[in-house]
């Protein structure tokens, strides 16, 4: 039996980060406000003191050098962990993720590599407005050459940071923003998942919810609700989107024969839509009916708490569309 | 530095074979045999050559698209150069990145870029790691005059500067971005004023047509960033002779213009120096360009002779961990 304990979301993608600069002195951290701030999100509280200033980098505010930087240190040998702090950032460093991090190993011949993560935060429900709380995971999972991580667990969390610091591709790390607090049991010390692996988070018989990040919590409030009802959600986490493992989804929509695709962000060309398509593909003699996609309603977030709530996905609107087909 | 007699004529040599290399491009697109976009570096070579002689072989170099001269002075084998233009599985980066993309990493030669300015972060990132290591290890980067104008330039100065990374940032100031005049573009033109807002020391308009001159700027920015001071910033006043690309229709300069600047060849003046000086013949010129037409027909004959890459490589390193069985 592993030994475990009990830490938070935040704790344990700190413990992770922590485990591995002092298991390799290529791993370092760059960011607005990582060192002396100790992180926005309290991730890296404590780095700067223990690390110095030489591994725990406070940066300009300034996306696009802080991907590009690191991408270049990555291709030269370090092991640069990059904070981006709200994904809603990201988009200014989207060309360095995209058009340098991501093709850098291809477009040479394989020459270079880019043992890169770049940590970032997503979701909505804070109101912070339109700017600062979109999900826009399923734009950075589009490129072939990155690998894009959303863990919904702190034991996955911790997993998964360390596989992707272990990585020697560029490597998207989604926390969600509204996970930090969660408390669950988490495997003491080196700690290590493969990428590209979901997860069953719940076994059911009826229905197949396939979620990620912050709304496979809502899907496994959704599967409590619905087995007081008499029926049986499975539960699938994909924990990565790129690659992306539906082998366990199809798996199980072969047993449950309907499938319900939940995703924070907006309803349209994104990870919910993938997922629809592929197992209609791959499921189509065993579908006994459509596809149902749960997602944020396809508007900017408003600020106002109500009517922000009502935009998001939640338990109830995902019982609502498994009652649609089952 | 001075250079020395035999690095003069090893400089000559050198540009004669970017420049023949170039013209058989030029050459070869027109033909079929090059497709997307080629970007020339004619009139431009002594920038090249320069940064051979102000560097040590185990500094980073990294520029944009308009790489192939300083790839060649770089010492990638042209054969494989050239094979990488025709997009043959010989090529620098096995027909996957084409002219804009010459690569070699053993050579620290680290591309070949094609977003302007995308590669400006990645020579602060490079500088980084080296000083993270305790290396001393310089990192040159080149870009463009219309490079100076995009975000990633000004952010990548910034940091440059306040982590007082060994970066020489040097410009190739050839006059325009594509078909828009530094003046049209730029807010000053003086290019290397810029770099006074980031407290970098800077040599403004230095003559990129002059080896010897180039030389002794790059080396003294060299010194500089070696020495751990920081960032340094050139700016080379130079200029292309073709269009932008291929199929330029170069509606924004005067015919007139293009041949003045000819006159003012970097090759050219080196040819002169040689002669004066007796380091070389007229004879002694013609056989080099002999030589190097001869060198650019061998490579362009193992370009042509070299398979396309399999279709199978399509799919290879796209990741450089291998994922199993999991469908991306
Ligand atoms: C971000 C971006 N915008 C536009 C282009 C298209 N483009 C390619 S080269 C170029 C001109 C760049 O001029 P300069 O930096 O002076 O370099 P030069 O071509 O003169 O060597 C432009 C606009 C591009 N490749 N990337
Ligand atoms: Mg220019």
């Amino acid at each position: 039996m592993t030994e475990t304990k009990r830490i938070s979301y935040r704790e344990a993608i700190s413990e992770a980060l922590w485990e591995e600069m002092e298991r390799d002195e290529n791993v370092f951290i760059m960011g607005e406000e990582v060192g002396v701030w100790g992180g926005t999100y309290a991730v890296t509280r404590g780095f700067y003191d223990h690390f110095g200033e030489k591994r725990v980098r406070d940066t300009p505010i300034a996306e696009m050098v802080i991907v590009g930087a690191a991408t270049g240190a990555a291709m030269n040998g370090l092991r640069p962990v990059a904070e981006i702090m709200t994904i809603n950032f990201a988009f200014l460093a989207l060309d360095a993720m995209i058009n340098s991090a991501g093709v850098a190993h291809y477009m040479f011949g394989g020459q270079f590599s880019v043992p890169m993560v770049v940590r970032t935060t997503t979701g909505g429900g804070r109101q912070l407005g339109a700017t600062h709380s979109r999900s826009p995971e399923p734009v950075f999972a589009h490129f072939p050459g990155l690998t894009v991580i959303a863990p919904s667990t702190p034991a996955d969390a911790k997993g998964l940071l360390k596989a992707a610091i272990r990585s020697n591709d560029p490597v998207l790390f989604v926390e969600h923003s509204t996970l930090y607090q969660n408390r669950d049991e988490v495997p003491v010390g080196d700690y290590v998942l493969p990428i590209g692996k979901s997860d069953v988070k719940r076994e059911g018989s009826d229905v197949t919810i396939v979620a990620y990040s912050k709304m496979v919590e809502y899907s496994l409030a959704a599967a409590d609700i619905l087995s007081k009802e008499g029926i049986s959600a499975e539960v699938i986490d994909l924990r990565t989107l790129r690659p992306l493992d539906l082998d366990p989804v199809y798996e199980s929509f072969k047993k449950t024969n309907r499938g319900v695709v939940v995703e924070e962000a907006t309803p349209y060309y994104n990870v919910s839509g993938e997922v629809a398509a592929r197992v209609q593909d791959v499921c189509f003699d065993w579908m006994d009916a459509p596809v149902k996609r749960v997602n944020a309603l396809d508007v900017p977030l408003p600020y106002s708490r109500e009517l922000e709530q009502m935009a998001l996905p939640n338990p109830e609107k995902i019982v609502e569309a498994v009652k649609e087909i089952v | 530095m001075a250079l020395t007699d035999e690095q003069k004529l090893e400089a000559y040599k050198t540009m004669m074979v970017i420049r023949r290399f170039e013209e058989k491009c030029a050459e070869l697109y027109a033909a079929g045999d090059i497709g997307g976009f080629l970007h020339l570096y004619i009139g431009q070579e002594a920038i090249a050559l320069a940064t051979k002689y102000a560097l040590r072989d185990d500094d980073n170099v990294i520029t944009a698209y308009r790489d192939h001269g300083l790839a060649i002075a770089r010492g990638l084998p042209v054969k494989n150069l050239m094979a990488e233009m025709l997009g043959k599985a010989t090529g620098t980066s096995k027909g996957k990145g084409g002219s804009m993309h010459l690569a070699d990493k053993e050579k620290r030669f680290w591309g070949g870029w094609a977003i302007v300015g995308g590669h400006l972060p990645l020579a602060a990132g490079l500088a980084l790691a080296d000083t993270y290591r305790g290396e001393d290890r310089v990192t040159l980067a080149l870009m463009g005059d219309g490079a100076t104008n995009i975000g990633y330039f000004h952010e990548s100065l910034n940091m440059a500067a306040v982590w007082k990374l060994p970066v020489v940032w040097l410009v190739e100031n050839n006059q325009y971005g594509m078909g828009t005049a530094v003046i049209r573009a730029s807010a000053v033109s003086d290019i290397a004023k810029k770099a006074e807002a980031y407290g970098m020391p800077c040599c403004v308009q230095v003559d990129g047509m002059d080896l010897q001159a180039l030389v002794d700027y790059l080396e003294e920015a060299a010194i500089y960033a070696r020495e751990g001071k920081g960032s340094f910033f050139v700016e080379a006043l130079t200029y292309r002779y073709r269009g932008h690309s291929m199929g330029d229709p170069e509606r924004y300069r005067p015919v007139h213009e293009v041949e003045e600047k000819k006159l003012d060849d970097p090759i050219s003046h080196l040819g002169s120096h040689l002669i004066e000086a007796n380091l070389a013949t007229t004879d002694d010129l013609q056989k080099i360009s002999d030589e190097a037409d001869q060198e650019i027909a061998e490579a362009v004959e193992f370009a042509k002779n070299s398979p396309f890459p399999e279709p199978g490589e399509l799919y290879t390193d796209i990741y450089a961990d291998s994922m199993g069985e999991v469908s991306r």
